[in-house]
């Protein structure tokens, strides 16, 4: 295969019956700082495709995408559109080529509302002027295709991630563009969103619209795509038809190696918990008007306690709540049986508890700082300014995270900007778990993290857990949850609607009880529709 | 299809590129296009007058145009240190002439006003007097924009407009003169034939790089500025970060302030630091410091003041009619920031590094 990093691509990956691609890059190398991130790397969207485009973190998928669209200009390399030689200076010139494309991080201003986002640069005129009314019209139509039910006129920064990135989609579907590019669109979305998505997908793609599509859950490439590019360390590994590929294959592809573990966790050794103890902590009646209402928990020490439930459910809520990254209205909490003033973070951090939050760019990346300083930040702060971590220190602590979470590059003066979304990610866990907490509260932390990482850091949690570190695990991917989970609580409308035990429970009876309980609130009670957060 | 297994060859980074890398980070150092814009200053006074080099070491002190410029940047440098810090931040702090001013204020009347006006011990109170006024001024400050959250642009505002009435209150409306030997001798003495003046901005700089470096203070003032959210996610405990800058900024002002007056030998609460404040951020942005937070350059703030002071020397020094002064500094200051620009870097060279780092944003 390595010679088809030069010759043409084999004639069996190309779509039977199909004419010329609308987009071909040839060629393309881009470096950093004379690191090479892309080496003479190849990609062909026809129309009417949905294209994966696959590889670990920091194979450069993103990085592909930027180069392509005009954010980075490539070292070498061609970008034919429609038969035509281009280079696009920015991502607007792209754009006017009707290539539209929603980035990995989302992009939109969070103190402008959804319609503005959603239409900015192109808004209805009216009289000379905007016309607000025509846009939240157009805007309400889009998000509706998408099955979101937000308000246009509401701000975006109030959304969870989630929302927020649906919303970033919609705009790009919003346009007729010719080529819709995808960099992991579904990473925090439920499977109800991500099914909708998916509609609008193939709609798109019938009408005779390429997609890219760049995600790490292998099941949804599978389901959706068409054909596949797979990149490893910055170089072509292959193209391929979907249907000729076993996820297996897929994954040697992608990893150059055999995935050893993907089975279930083994969680025999874990001595079980002690439920008899006090609880490392207990909340009683944990509410905040419009977040969540009055809710109980008690998470014990090596404990894994899971909150499952669909977007908006509250799940985010509670672990925010907990850990005071808002401030709670009601409600008590006890860490280790006393009373416990937790409204700030910082009084969380004294306390023991850790947040790693799902909005990674808002509320986690430093960027312009260094990997090294992100990873002691947690740890530092609560030492404060006047005691800085000792040189030796640090260079021991961030070696040894750089190392048990394989961050790549594990350069700790690497910029954090410059690293890929999966690799930062791991980089926050690192803050979190450098702090040594009793409670870890972890809100997706799998959140664009390839298979491989994936699994090592599920192992992470169970070992952790099993060295008596009591864990919150909340994910949109339930599999992840009840995997990992000792007792999941269930969550809907924000609150919690039931707690079960680990260990057998299926998605199925998790799904079950959720929607047991829709009907049953609906025939009771008529529940308040205010917006999450 | 095993054939497909078969790795590509994949060079990892090898250990002469990461240093070609960190070559390239040095050669993209914020301080190179500031001192480069020094230099060339200093270059063109030297051609107009062959001298301007010279320092001269024969006397009981130091003397010659670039001590000069030394001398009368240390109030600047002073409070550029400061403000890099709020800048840091994302803070601002338009207050620092009045606060300058205040300091002035109070020194002078309360030495006029003391039964023994020439001795050092009261020049001693009076100075500690005005930088006692000037931390409680940048707690002020720091109350505004950290506790009560408002803009720092505007909450400064209030105590620059305020601030000089402030002032005028003290010395009663009045340009109060004094003759102090300690006060002046900040302003104009020698201490082994440097001007104190410049030791007192050195021992400032010292001292602040020795904190901001050697503690957690300064990557906990640039991840505060960088993104606040995060921060307090990490429990950084940011109010007090803020609080802390802004009552530093203060102290600065205050420091310059007095040197301000012992030049005089006088407080006039009017013209004491007038639009020093608009200096110092020149100073802080020439430096290579984004007013936008984050990332600061101590060093890079030193050169701007030094810039920005060689200049006024320079429009002399060429008889440049000073009618035509604002103009001349108005377009070095452009040219100084436009090739500081990123989008005029890139255009420069476009084909070399990715169009839009900024944007691209992070992964
Ligand atoms: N602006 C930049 N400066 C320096 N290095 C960069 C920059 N952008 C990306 N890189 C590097 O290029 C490589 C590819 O990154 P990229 O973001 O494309 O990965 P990715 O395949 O999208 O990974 P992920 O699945 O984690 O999102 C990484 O090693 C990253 O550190
Ligand atoms: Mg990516």
């Amino acid at each position: 295969m390595s010679q088809a990093r030069t010759e043409p691509l084999p004639e069996t990956a190309r779509r039977p019956g199909d004419a010329a691609p609308v987009v071909e890059l040839r060629g393309l190398s881009i470096a950093f700082g004379g690191v090479p991130a892309l080496h003479d790397v190849a990609l062909r969207l026809y129309p009417g495709e949905v294209h994966a485009l696959m590889g670990e973190n920091g194979a450069g998928k993103s990085t592909l995408i930027k180069a392509l669209t005009g954010v980075y200009a490539p070292d070498a390399g061609t970008v034919v559109v429609d038969g035509q030689e281009r280079s696009f200076a920015s991502p607007a010139d792209s754009q006017a080529a009707g290539i539209s494309t929603v980035y990995q991080e989302v992009n939109l201003c969070a103190n402008l509302t959804v319609a503005e986002n959603m239409l900015l640069g192109r808004e209805p005129r009216f009289l000379g002027g905007i016309g607000v009314r025509a846009m939240r019209r157009r805007a309400r139509q889009t998000l509706e295709r998408l099955g979101l039910d937000v308000d246009p006129a509401s701000v975006l920064g109030q959304h969870p991630i989630a929302v927020q990135q649906l919303v970033a989609i919609a705009r790009a579907v919003d346009v007729d563009a010719r080529v819709l590019i995808l960099d992991e669109p579904t990473s925090s979305l439920d499977a109800d969103e991500v099914a909708r998505l998916f509609e609008v997908v193939r709609t798109l793609r019938d009408q005779g619209t390429a997609i890219v599509f760049v995600s790490h859950f292998l099941d949804q490439v599978f389901e959706i795509a068409d054909r596949l590019t797979v990149l490893r360390n910055g170089r072509l590994v292959g193209e391929r038809l979907v249907s000729e590929t076993s996820q297996l294959e897929l994954v040697r592809l992608m990893l150059g190696r055999e995935l050893e573990t993907l089975d279930r966790l083994d969680r025999q050794e874990a001595p079980p918990v002690d439920r008899d103890r006090t609880p490392v902590v207990k909340v009683l009646g944990l509410g905040r008007k419009g977040a969540l209402e009055a809710t109980d928990l008690e998470v014990h020490e090596g404990e894994v306690v899971g909150l499952a439930g669909l977007l908006g459910s509250g799940r985010t809520e509670l672990a925010r709540l907990l850990f005071g990254a808002d401030a709670a209205d009601t409600g008590e909490v006890e860490v280790h049986g006393r009373r416990a003033r937790v409204r700030t973070p910082r009084q969380a951090i004294d306390r023991r508890l850790a947040f790693a939050s799902e909005d990674r760019r808002a509320e986690g990346v430093i960027g312009d700082l260094t990997v090294a300083d992100n990873m002691l930040l947690a740890l530092q702060a609560s030492r404060g300014w006047l005691r800085p971590i000792p040189p030796a220190q640090r260079t021991t602590l961030v070696a040894r995270y750089l190392e048990a979470l394989d961050v790549r590059p594990a350069d700790p003066h690497a910029l954090m900007r410059n690293l890929s979304g999966g690799n930062q990610q791991k980089v926050l866990l690192a803050r979190w778990l450098l702090t040594e907490p009793e409670l870890l509260l972890l809100d997706e932390p799998t959140r664009g993290i390839d298979v491989g990482a994936k699994a090592q850091i599920q192992q992470l949690v169970a070992e952790l857990a099993g060295r008596g570190m009591a864990v919150v695990f909340i994910s949109a991917e339930l599999e992840e949850v009840l995997r990992l989970s000792d007792r999941v609580v269930v969550m809907r409308e924000r609150r919690k609607i039931a707690e079960r035990e680990g260990g057998d429970l299926t998605v199925g009876e998790v799904l079950e009880t959720i929607a047991a309980e829709a009907t049953h609130t609906h025939l009771t009670e008529t529940t308040d529709g205010e917006a999450p957060r | 299809m095993t054939d497909t297994l078969t790795p590509p060859d994949l060079p990892e980074a090898t250990e002469p590129e990461r240093r070609a890398s960190r070559l390239e980070t040095a050669r993209r150092s914020p301080l190179v296009w500031p001192v480069l814009a020094l230099v060339l200053l200093l270059a063109v006074n030297t051609v107009a007058t062959p001298t301007f080099l010279l320092v001269d070491l024969s006397g009981d002190r130091l003397s010659g145009p670039l001590v000069n410029i030394a001398r009368n940047a240390a109030p600047l440098v002073l409070i550029g240190l400061g403000m890099t810090l709020v800048i840091a931040t994302r803070g601002i702090d338009l207050s620092v002439g009045a606060v300058a001013a205040i300091a002035g204020a109070v020194a002078c009347v309360h030495i006029a006003g003391s039964p023994d006006p020439g001795a050092a011990s009261t020049a001693v109170v009076a100075m500690s007097l005005a930088l006692a006024c000037c931390v409680a001024l940048g707690l002020w400050n720091g109350f505004l924009v950290s506790v009560l959250g408002i803009q720092p642009i505007i909450a400064t505002l209030v105590l620059m407009t305020a601030g000089r009435g402030l002032a005028m209150l003290v010395t009663d409306g009045q340009i109060t003169t004094v003759t102090n030997g300690v006060l002046s001798g900040l302003a104009v003495g020698h201490v082994a034939k440097v001007p104190v003046a410049v030791l007192v901005a050195l021992a400032v700089l010292g001292l602040t790089a020795f904190v901001v470096r050697r503690t957690a203070l300064g990557m906990l003032v640039e991840a505060v500025g960088i993104n606040p959210e995060a921060s307090r996610l990490a429990g950084v405990r940011s109010r007090t970060i803020i609080w802390t800058v802004y009552v530093f900024v203060a102290l600065c002002a205050g420091l310059a302030g007095l040197m301000i007056a012992g030049n005089t030998n006088a407080a006039d609460a009017n013209n004491a630091g007038l639009w020093i404040e608009l200096d110092a951020i020149l100073a802080v942005v020439i430096g290579g410091t984004s007013l936008a937070g984050g990332r600061f350059s101590l060093a890079g703030t030193v050169v701007g003041a030094l810039f920005i002071t060689t200049l006024a020397v320079t429009i002399t020094n060429l008889g440049i009619p000073s009618q035509t002064n604002y103009v001349f500094k108005a377009i070095a200051v452009i040219a100084v920031c436009l090739i500081q620009s990123p989008q005029v870097r890139h255009a420069l060279r476009r084909r070399r590094t990715p169009a839009r780092t900024v944007a691209g944003g992070a992964a």
